[in-house]
């Protein structure tokens, strides 16, 4: 048994990681963005699990969504009680297996744990850059982790894994760096976010502008807009489960009551669910943070940035394992069988499966035997042929 | 379409001629590959580059598990993609007859694949004949082994329907191997009157050919 101090570990967990940080770009090097706007230095949070081997090989990218961070997995300190994000997945023995695997995660530009973001300083004018933080998009996200994995010494990864906008991530590094990515794992993804998605991002967005304590995004040091981020995460999750899943969850129970209090108190226990899960999310995530996130997402176009998704995949190579779940309505199923298809006409090898699942979008989350088993074979045979 | 994973004495059927039939180092696309077993030892002793699709979710873990490469979908929608004369071989191997669109699915296989392997359930087996005959009730057999109202098997057919439709359409015949399953699940060579005597049809297509005729 491992020990964190305070819970005894399981065996299959990392134990105690630390974020690591990597600074590049620093002017006048900076790093040009697709927006054409300049940024530097940048400085990335990242953490590593795992040994990277001789041949340097086995390096594996995990590429988180809208609220992750580098904290993939393990615990940050001795009195740490939650896991990394990717915890389930990630450990030795588990889906990226760390006995034989070398994994790292990074926090994306404008994120907001340990990654240069709208919360950091601007060495220009010594305080919080708030707006004044350039648009990033998935792109950057990824020429940002290029450079630190160039760093780490890594030739080739492995694989790139994430769900979501990690897979959206993991489809932009087959594309933008088709000779490094041997593999990748694109999981309830899109190769661009449904009109559906754009319109509640926005909603998120929108009530973060009305909190009148956002102040066009110069809160830093005083009242931050915590009703609005909060607002924003309670609609966003509501996305990420099915209708189903919430039904299993809450039904229409009650939280405190057998009965009505005819008032306007929280009284349905998926109320009180929200606003838990808004209130959690306030104290680690910054406002800004979530506005320039959404907006990378919401600007994601592989047809639109290439023409074609045919186009965009013309100089990949990299083998595919794409998942999707049944019960994810933001990011249904058919946009996945759409990247399927343009890689298979390309001729590029993808492994496909739809997997039945009654807990919506954030499935890849979760303790899924299915969507482990299937990484995990997938990974396996990938070290045979690459590693 | 069914998923054709839990049954595998009737999926081995015709595979030593399969991979017999397949050149070294093909593309090779198995349409309805269930558990991969043959895509697999394709890759094995012909070093096929293999690809899949299977209709299970089951089916694809279990490909995963073999390093194969395989979509879990439906081959009645979803080969428009493919690129004409993509593969050096394409695979409907015990499949035709459970498919919803049989036509669409000849019609995109001749397309797609330089040669297309079509192996199916004869119909016109004697044994088949007489049940219906003598009985007077559905097939249910080695061959068939589903009863009526459970059968994925929507579209059987005959040897000599195929032929014909073969001809009516115009897709060259490059050979026809039609066989019986013996004992280990070795297949025997039908000789005569196979229409009647063969458990098994099975047919090469040229569709480069054809996609040049065409």
């Amino acid at each position: 048994m491992k020990t964190n101090g305070i819970l005894e570990l399981p065996d299959d967990s990392v134990g105690i990681v630390q974020t690591e940080y990597y600074t590049f770009a620093a002017p006048p090097e900076e790093m040009r963005l697709v927006s054409g706007r300049m940024l530097g230095p940048v400085t990335l949070a990242y953490e590593t699990y795992g040994k990277l081997n001789g041949r340097r090989s086995n390096a594996v990218l995990l590429l988180h969504a809208l609220s992750g961070s580098a904290h993939a997995a393990g615990f940050n300190s001795a009195d740490d009680l939650y896991p990394g994000w990717w915890d389930l997945y990630v450990g030795p023995g588990k889906t990226f297996d760390t006995n034989k695997y070398f994994i790292i995660c990074s926090n994306v530009i404008g994120g907001c744990t340990g990654s240069t973001g709208p919360a950091s300083i601007d060495p220009g004018s010594g305080s919080e850059y708030g707006l004044s933080f350039p648009i990033v998009t998935i792109q950057d996200m990824v020429n940002a982790q290029y450079r630190l994995v160039r760093h780490l010494g890594i030739e080739r990864l492995l694989a790139v894994a994430g769900g979501s906008m990690g897979g959206m991530q993991a489809l932009q590094w087959c594309i933008s760096y088709p000779d490094m990515v041997a593999s990748a794992i694109p999981i309830a993804t899109s190769a661009s976010l449904s009109a559906q998605g754009i319109a509640f991002n926005e909603v998120g967005r929108q009530a973060i502008f009305r909190d009148p304590n956002w102040k066009g995004g110069d809160y830093y040091g005083k009242t931050k807009p915590e009703a609005g981020l909060g607002l924003a995460r309670m609609i966003g999750h509501i996305t990420y489960m099915s209708e189903r899943l919430m039904h299993e969850k809450f039904g229409r129970r009650l939280q405190n009551a057998d009965l009505f209090g005819f008032n306007f108190e929280s009284e349905f226990m998926v109320e009180s669910y929200l606003h838990h899960q808004g209130i959690k999310f306030v104290n680690r995530f910054d406002a800004n943070s979530y506005l320039y996130i959404t907006k990378a997402i919401d600007y994601f176009d592989l047809k639109a940035d290439y023409g074609s998704l045919a186009a965009a995949f013309e100089k990949v190579t990299a083998d595919f394992l794409i998942i999707s779940y049944t019960s994810d309505w933001l990011y249904p199923s058919e946009q996945s069988r759409e990247i399927v298809r343009a890689l298979r006409a390309g001729g590029i090898h993808v492994g496909y499966t739809e997997i039945e699942s009654d807990t919506g979008h954030d499935t890849f989350l979760l303790d899924d035997r299915q969507t482990q088993r299937n990484i995990s074979n997938f990974l396996r045979s990938q070290f045979e042929k690459h590693g | 379409m069914k998923s054709m994973v839990d049954n595998p004495a009737e999926i081995r059927a015709g595979y030593d001629i399969i991979i017999e039939e397949i050149p070294l180092r093909s593309r090779v696309l198995d349409l309805g590959c269930g558990d991969g077993v043959l895509l697999h030892t394709l890759q094995r002793i012909k070093m096929i580059d293999g690809y899949g699709v299977e209709l299970s979710a089951e089916g694809v873990s279990v490909c995963l598990e073999k390093g194969l490469y395989c979509y879990q979908g439906d081959i009645d929608d979803g080969l428009a993609d493919y690129k004409s004369n993509s593969f050096d071989y394409v695979i409907l191997n015990q499949t035709l007859q459970s498919t919803k669109k049989p036509e669409y699915v000849l019609a995109e296989i001749m397309r797609i694949g330089k040669n297309a392997i079509i192996s199916f359930p004869n119909f016109g087996y004697y044994r088949i004949r007489m049940q219906l005959l003598l009985k007077g009730t559905m097939p249910k057999n080695r061959l068939l082994p589903y009863e009526w109202y459970e059968s994925p098997n929507i579209h059987l057919l005959t040897i000599r329907d195929f032929r014909r439709y073969c001809r009516g359409r115009g897709y060259p015949v490059k050979r026809e191997r039609h066989f019986n399953v013996g004992d280990g699940g070795v297949s025997l060579p039908s000789v005569a009157a196979s229409n009647l005597f063969a458990q098994y049809g099975m047919f090469i297509l040229d569709g480069e050919k054809y996609s040049g005729l065409s």
